[in-house]
């Protein structure tokens, strides 16, 4: 097991992608953010709570997706699903959907399918905390990236959060 | 995570583990009913034959629909438009049918332990949704979900099963889950349609006097009398039974304590159950259809991944 990230590497990198969405959406009039259950509310919160605390009393449009159903290996194995909290129209907004290990696509795929259910967003971007590219098996890339990392496939890549696991860390193992 | 078996057979087979993985993935598809797109895509390549050797209104529209609102392919088979009148068996009706590449059977059928049978002989997921006077497992997990969002819990609550308790599976698939699942119960009704040693198998409580389990209970579940099972006078009539036994407005209002009235349908009105107490604010009689929706779809959905 090796340590790719540590805390304040994924603080300092959460901050930078807020900021980075915060330069392309200014206000937030038009833009919702949505973070992608399991694992991805965990940055989505970071993100929200960032962009909160620029936005100055703004109202910021801050859902969850849950995208169980959506998976295209149900029958292989059942998941259990998580809750879905999305309380705003999605109609005409730019969505940014966040995650926090970009690795096949294929969860992205789901949460596009997921997300066309609750209405038809103008535009959506895709906002990761890891990208293990060369390893995608659909035409997804993200536009906001907190760090790029080549691993194998028989690789695993975790992100651990204090509230959950032991410790905030990025990790990578056999 | 997943179920311990690969069919809903009865509630009696299940763990309390089961039973609230069952409930807790209906709360997600109760979420997925109040969105624009009341549909999602998980049983896509699924196909499910509802097959119900005998009739069914709510039961039927409520598995199809959770059936439709999870993508799946869906046949509907009732025994009077088909070939069983012409006295094929059941297991060839089904295994004719099971040839068509179906993945899952939900069956009804007025014979006890059809569905068991048809478990150890095809190769298919068998959700039962009613055999004979034994069990309707997809009633008592709705009525579990029902109780849950009206009284916020089933752990230590006081249920009241009121009625026709020796003929209703409604009754025997709600008892073994709410005492799997730690709930008090408490069933009343006439002595002649109260199994005998109904306290002794399943440690509940027994009244003959309606108004005493009222007075207990958080939640009465009220059941219809079953005429149609009936082949012998177990009580004198129905004006009698109603006088005697049926919940009305003035007895709701002698006992002085708010309670959930439920009912699984359909409503013999004027018999176990006056109109106004029916329509009253304590029903949550159309609470629970709405609910068996969800409930069915987690069943199928939690069942769906058999390899078959």
């Amino acid at each position: 097991m090796k340590t790719i990230l540590n805390e304040q590497q994924i603080s300092l990198t959460i901050k930078r992608l807020a900021h980075q969405v915060l330069e392309n959406h200014i206000d937030f009039t038009d833009t919702v953010i949505i973070g992608l259950q399991p694992r991805g509310i965990y940055v989505s919160d970071k993100i929200a709570a960032e962009l909160r605390s620029n936005l100055k009393g703004k109202v910021l449009n801050y859902g969850i997706l849950d995208i169980t159903f959506y998976r295209d290996d149900v029958r292989r194995e059942i998941k259990v699903p998580n809750k879905t909290d999305i309380n705003f129209s999605i109609e005409n907004k730019n969505v940014i959907l966040i995650d926090d290990v970009l690795y096949t696509g294929r969860t992205i795929r789901a949460a596009l399918d997921a997300l066309l259910d609750f209405g038809r967003p103008l535009k959506v971007e895709l906002c990761v905390l890891i990208d293990r590219r060369f390893s995608r098996q659909l035409p997804i890339q993200p536009d906001y990236t907190g760090k790029v990392i080549d691993a194998l496939i028989s690789q695993k890549v975790i992100v651990h959060w204090k509230e959950k696991d032991a410790a905030t860390e990025v990790v990578i193992t056999e | 995570m997943t179920l311990s078996t690969p069919h809903l057979l009865g509630i009696k087979d299940l763990l309390p583990a089961d039973i609230r993985l069952i409930l807790d993935t209906a709360q997600q598809f109760k979420d997925v009913l109040q969105r624009p797109v009341k549909k999602v895509p998980s049983l896509r390549d699924v196909t499910i034959v509802n097959l119900f050797f005998e009739n069914s209104t709510r039961t039927r529209i409520s598995f199809e629909l959770a059936e439709k609102r999870l993508s799946a392919d869906v046949l509907n088979f009732t025994t009077s438009s088909s070939s069983v009148a012409k006295g094929e068996t059941m297991l060839d009706t089904v295994n004719n049918i099971l040839s068509m590449k179906v993945d899952m059977v939900v069956m009804r059928h007025s014979a006890t332990g059809a569905p068991h049978f048809l478990a150890k002989h095809v190769p298919a997921a068998i959700v039962n949704a009613g055999d004979g006077i034994n069990e309707h497992p997809t009633q008592a997990l709705l009525d579990a979900l029902s109780i849950q969002e009206a009284t916020g819990g089933l752990e230590g609550k006081k249920i009241a099963i009121i009625g026709d308790i020796m003929h209703s599976r409604v009754a025997l698939s709600n008892i073994y889950l709410l005492t799997k699942m730690g709930a008090e119960i408490t069933v009343a009704g006439p002595p002649t349609l109260i199994p005998k040693y109904i306290k002794e198998a399943f440690q509940v409580n027994v009244t003959y006097n309606v108004k005493e389990a009222l007075e207990w209970c958080d939640v009465a579940n009220v059941l219809r009398i079953q005429l149609e099972r009936q082949n012998q006078p177990l009580f004198s009539s129905l004006r009698e039974y109603n006088l005697a036994f049926g919940i009305s407005r003035k007895l709701l209002d002698e006992i002085q304590k708010n309670i959930v009235i439920m009912h699984p349908g359909p409503i013999n009105r004027g018999v176990e159950l006056d109109s106004d107490v029916a329509d009253g604010n304590e029903s949550i009689i159309l609470q629970q259809v709405e609910n068996g929706v969800a409930v069915r779809m987690a069943v199928l959905y939690l069942l769906s991944n058999r390899e078959s």
